[in-house]
């Protein structure tokens, strides 16, 4: 996986809570099977009318946040189904961090995932952060540090946040859970053997 | 600390394989639901590093969301979902997993095929990547979904990194009043704690209301915990999960099943078991439930009116009523039964059961369909389809006007042909009124199968009771 270390760039503000998995990435694009090409339909139909016009209200048809690779989202983000292909739109479009107050459980692993990462600030903070994000400027985030730094007002700000030691490493170090898993596939036989004497009903059917 | 455990306390201790220093655990998993949307990229991940499925035999795949629902004779017409669902075959066949095909009649939605054939029992990890498998809780099963990163996780090692959440326990007390089902319950659930109310915890349904549901309605229960927010939601078993768990083709047999129950009636939560959280609900204060917008918590009662805007003093949250009010192309202040509809689905993981087509025929049987509204019922599997017809229950929907139809996920999410057009207005049994979620600018609104049969005959929202 695509390690995490520090970001620099501008931040699009998404203020709408309860943003759900179908408004980041609609059904008709999950017929892919590849992980790769989705960035294009992100938000597809916040960003499009149904005849396909481009809805200039919204952020991410806006000239200033082009390129943008942050996002400030709204409370409860990402709720609803555990479609991978969220993230992955959102990474492909080229957003490396998300900043809301809360998101959905499936979603927020999914993130690490794929090597974004999701900051969660309390609900004030990230209204502020939007309103600055408004103004194009330049956030850096350093997840060593755990923090996000830019300069308003010719001040220098910082605002530090918490994660998970595990979460932050596994982004920090680009690991493979898998693999790493596996390697202590001994220890797995073993489960599977004291389950196997105290479970017997668990193993052997399978169905034909 | 007590020694007093909740069933969630047991079902994850039981199956630790190893805490890792950084405060993860690898945790085993027994049983895998595997279907074509959040698949394809798990096996290809697995080829591309060579690694192979650890435990085929644990391990179940079907093909539900782009299934068509009529005419399969002649397959699937659109590519996409075609490639995806050809995917899925080659994938099962080239891994050594069973795999139900459409022309098999045990074909279905994972979460109505698994506790179908036995495969989701009491005291199990159950995952699949899709967010309803809170469904198999109904069963003691510690259930949840999975992203496709963790679907491979599954697929190679059998086990997931985990960290434990919180433990809920929402206590559903006294009796409910005639007419209400679970899903009227877990409506209102959502509505007093938010989609967000559940993040970070594991929900423990309990009370005599609870109790006293059959196993279908708890996996109605237990399908919408994560509507509210839960990591997964489940309910201590019972005499009835037993009775229902017997007897199908991968239940244990003969004295396993005796031992296996004797296992299964120490999985309940110890009296006294702490939980983080308590939530009680009366039973009989709730009436059939609907939504009005576009959030699983945009709940009213039947007799209800929809929110106003003005009314609400907290900014972001007017904000949110408006939008959802703009997009359902509501007034404020309306009585929900006058709200005219379009389209009605009958179906899905949450209400595709025989239980639910039974209670449809109940309101169905002698009455017809509105002239106005186009009306599906898609059972939620091929068994639950054959079932219903050795009942005669068929009949009764087609003669009533009611479109009958062959099992898939169809328009809960409109993957495939099934979708609402632009505005149109649908009563359904599904799970998520989101926007766009049956059908770019389709209206949704959820209720119990009793209600939607209701709207369909009425052609407006309408307290079934009534009729």
């Amino acid at each position: 996986m695509e390690k995490f270390n520090k970001l620099s760039g501008n931040a699009i503000p998404l203020r709408i809570t309860n943003v759900d998995t179908d408004m980041i990435i609609p059904k008709q694009f999950l017929k892919t099977i590849k992980r790769t090409g989705l960035g294009e339909f992100l938000f597809f139909e916040l960003k499009y009318d149904q005849d396909g016009n481009e809805i200039s209200s919204f952020a991410l048809n806006q000239d200033q946040y082009k390129g943008a690779n942050i996002l400030i989202a709204s409370k409860n983000f990402g709720c609803g189904s555990s479609r991978e292909h969220a993230p992955w739109s959102i990474a492909d479009y080229g957003i490396k961090c998300i900043i809301a107050p809360s998101y959905a459980d499936i979603f927020y692993n999914n993130c690490f995932k794929n090597g974004i990462l999701p900051i969660i600030l309390d609900e004030e903070t990230v209204a502020k952060l939007q309103d600055t994000a408004e103004n194009s400027l330049n956030f850096n985030i350093d997840l060593e540090k755990q923090c996000i730094t830019f300069i308003e007002n010719n001040e220098q700000k910082e605002i530090s946040f918490d994660i998970d030691p595990a979460k932050k490493n596994s982004l920090l170090e680009g690991l493979d859970d898998i693999g790493l898993t596996l390697n202590k596939s001994n220890t797995i036989t073993d489960f599977e053997g004291i389950q196997e004497k105290r479970t017997p009903w668990l193993y052997g059917s399978k169905l034909v | 600390m007590t020694d007093k455990k909740t069933i969630y306390d047991k079902i994850w201790e039981s199956h630790v394989v190893s805490n890792n220093d950084d405060g993860t655990t690898i945790l085993y998993i027994d049983r895998h639901l595997v279907h074509e949307v959040t698949s394809p990229q798990a096996f290809e991940g697995l080829r591309l590093a060579g690694r192979k499925v650890r435990r085929p035999e644990f391990t179940l795949a079907t093909a539900d969301h782009n299934v068509p629902t009529s005419d399969r004779d002649k397959g699937i017409s659109d590519p996409d979902s075609k490639l995806q669902v050809e995917t899925l075959e080659r994938n099962a066949k080239e891994n050594n997993i069973t795999y139900l095909p459409m022309s098999d009649k045990r074909q279905g939605i994972v979460h109505i095929v698994g506790p179908e054939q036995g495969f989701t029992q009491p005291g199990m990890t159950v995952v699949c990547g899709d967010s309803h498998t809170s469904t198999h809780g109904a069963f003691g099963a510690l259930a949840w979904g999975i992203g496709t990163s963790e679907v491979e996780h599954t697929l190679a090692t059998q086990t997931l990194i985990q960290t434990k959440a919180k433990n809920m326990c929402i206590k559903i007390t006294g009796s409910v009043i005639d007419g209400v089902t679970a899903k009227d319950i877990v409506l209102a659930i959502i509505r007093k704690i938010g989609t967000a109310g559940g993040t970070g915890f594991v929900i423990e349904y309990t009370g005599e209301a609870i109790r006293n549901l059959s196993m279908e309605g708890r996996m109605t229960v237990c399908n919408m915990s994560i509507e509210a927010g839960a990591r997964a939601g489940l309910i201590s078993p019972d005499k009835t999960t037993w009775d229902y768990i017997k007897g199908r083709p991968l239940a244990p047999k003969g004295k396993d099943f005796d031992e296996a129950v004797k296992y299964w009636e120490s999985l309940a939560t110890d009296e006294g078991a702490h939980y983080d959280e308590i939530v009680e609900i009366k039973a009989e204060e709730i009436i059939p439930q609907v939504t009005w917008g576009t959030s699983p918590e945009d709940v009213v009662s039947i007799d209800g009116i929809v929110p106003d805007p003005n009314k609400e003093n907290n900014e972001e949250k007017k904000k949110s009523i408006e939008r959802a009010l703009d997009y359902m192309g509501l007034e404020p202040n309306t009585p929900v039964n006058e709200i005219k509809i379009d389209k009605v689905f009958i179906g899905s993981c949450t209400n595709g059961r025989i239980e639910d087509l039974r209670a449809v025929s109940k309101i169905a049987k002698g009455r017809k369909v509105a002239a106005t509204v186009d009306a599906m019922i898609v059972p939620g599997s091929g068994l639950v389809k054959e079932q219903a017809e050795q009942e005669g229950l068929d009949k009764i929907f087609i003669d009533a006007g009611f479109d009958w139809r062959d099992p898939g996920c169809s328009m809960c999410l409109a993957m495939n042909a099934d979708k609402l057009k632009p505005q149109e207005r649908c009563a359904s049994t599904s799970n998520r009124n989101f926007e766009g979620r049956q059908g770019r600018g389709g209206r949704t609104h959820l209720m119990s199968p009793q209600m939607a049969a209701a709207a369909a005959i009425k052609g407006k929202l309408t307290d079934f009771r009534d009729l």
